[in-house]
């Protein structure tokens, strides 16, 4: 699985933090999502999966290369 | 429930969405079926007044989802097609194309539509904004308007304002309310916002509702303002009503389910026995409020398509979520965690109101209930945790 983010499109809601905080991070300044890994190990894979529904935005994009 | 062999979702936006997303991911196998109003692929639609209004984006950008992760979906689209009415007993949806759908289980997530001022329909030159025809046709007049007039102090018209502003055309905003949003931000917020749009040129003339639309004298059929209800006149070459909205629910009134702003829900959003409402539409019992409750924000629908993925798939659970809304409007982030109230005693715990960096905490009898950043969303966010609580 690779993740990518559309920083434009983030909103800075912090829904993908609060669904998988070993992946995602949210900038102190503006807010906007910080990936912390792109390629998420197996057993995040599910909590990467919600995050990426979950947000708001639609910011979070999931290859399963 | 015993796990529903096919599932209908009424509705093709974020809400409906998010319930067939959810579902799969949760494992559900069986047949997905989303209706659709629009012809349009599921969109976004806090862009519509920001981004797409402005030009920034392309339309499709507005799309929740590509083309391929809607294919992997493995789900039926039916779009262009209107639900029509419900046989609750049966669980069929009618369209309006004359389609009866079945299902085990059908959810119902068909939103809100604007409301109007008397004798808009009609009149040219007169706009809201719910969809993407609606943003891209206020679009095409924006970029040759002169002054643009809009009706309603709320979220959407405060952004429609700025985002027009941007454009270079003369805005002015008009609502009963002393400062935007003052209903829900309570005064030091809204008033920081009054004063954002001040500097940035919004002429705002608040402190009395809109009585009508005014057309000239020879009565093209095209407006030319609006009329407060002191008298004054507010001339405009074009006018955005943006004065909330109204849910969707006028195909269910012979369905026997209880309506009443809205699809009256149980705390598990379920509206009958295999019928369950998500987003806009839904007014569910919020077991932690004890009250009926309605949310019309973008979290809202995901969150509450999970509930009711979750349910559908026999989880039994109550929907209590903490509501969360975000605005922008010029250089202003604004993110709103909880139930704000106009009245709430209001302390600012992190950053500075003069420096518009701010987070601030509201209370109600010395007890939190909510939680506003000021360009500060990840702030919020923390602050959120601490003083609301609850599982996130």
């Amino acid at each position: 699985m690779k993740i990518t983010v559309d920083e434009d499109k983030c909103c800075g809601a912090g829904s993908c933090v609060l669904a998988a905080p070993e992946v995602f991070d949210q900038r102190d300044e503006d807010g906007v999502v910080v990936l912390l890994e792109a390629e998420p190990a197996q057993h995040l894979r599910a909590a990467v999966r919600e995050a990426a529904d979950v947000c708001p935005a639609a910011a979070i994009a999931l290859s399963e290369a | 429930m015993s796990t529903p062999a096919r599932v209908l979702v009424a509705g093709a936006s974020a809400a409906g969405l998010a319930t067939a997303e959810a579902l799969r991911r949760k494992g559900y196998t069986g047949a997905l079926t989303l209706l659709g109003d629009e012809e349009h692929v599921p969109y976004d639609r806090p862009p519509l007044s920001k981004q797409v209004l402005a030009g920034a984006w392309q339309p499709e950008r507005s799309h929740l989802r590509t083309r391929e992760v809607l294919d992997a979906l493995d789900a039926e689209f039916l779009l262009g097609d209107a639900a029509a009415s419900l046989d609750v007993a049966n669980r069929t949806v009618h369209t309006e194309s004359g389609r009866a759908l079945a299902a085990d289980a059908i959810v119902l997530a068909t939103g809100v539509r604007p409301r109007t001022l008397p004798g808009q329909e009609g009149l040219t030159g007169v706009h809201v904004l719910r969809s993407l025809d609606d943003a891209l046709a206020l679009r095409a007049e924006l970029l040759a308007a002169r002054r643009l007039l809009v009706v309603g102090d709320g979220v959407l018209g405060a952004e429609i304002a700025a985002t027009a502003r941007g454009l270079g055309v003369e805005v002015v905003l008009a609502g009963p309310q002393a400062a935007p949003l003052a209903a829900q931000l309570g005064p030091l917020a809204s008033g920081l916002l009054a004063e954002l749009h001040n500097e940035n040129g919004v002429k705002l003339r608040l402190g009395a509702g809109v009585d009508g639309l005014t057309t000239d004298a020879a009565n093209s059929g095209r407006v030319t303002g609006a009329r407060l209800c002191t008298g004054e006149v507010l001339e405009a070459d074009l006018v955005v009503v943006a004065l909330g909205a109204i849910p969707c629910t006028d195909w269910l009134e012979d369905s026997g389910l209880v309506l009443g702003n809205g699809v009256v829900c149980d705390s598990r959003c379920r509206a009958a026995d295999g019928i369950y409402a998500a987003g806009d539409v839904a007014r569910w019992h919020h077991e932690h409020l004890g009250s009926l409750l309605r949310l019309e924000n973008r979290t809202n629908a995901t969150e509450q398509a999970l509930a009711v993925a979750a349910n559908l798939l026999g989880a039994d659970q109550p929907y209590t979520p903490i509501p969360y809304f975000w605005t922008d409007q010029f250089d202003a982030k604004l993110q709103i965690h909880g139930v704000l109230t106009a009245d709430a005693e209001v302390s600012v715990v992190e950053g500075d109101p003069a420096a518009r960096r701010f987070v601030a905490r509201y209370a109600r009898h010395g007890k939190a209930v909510g939680v506003l950043g000021w360009n500060m969303p990840k702030q919020a966010r923390l602050h959120r945790r601490q003083h609301l609580g609850g599982s996130r």
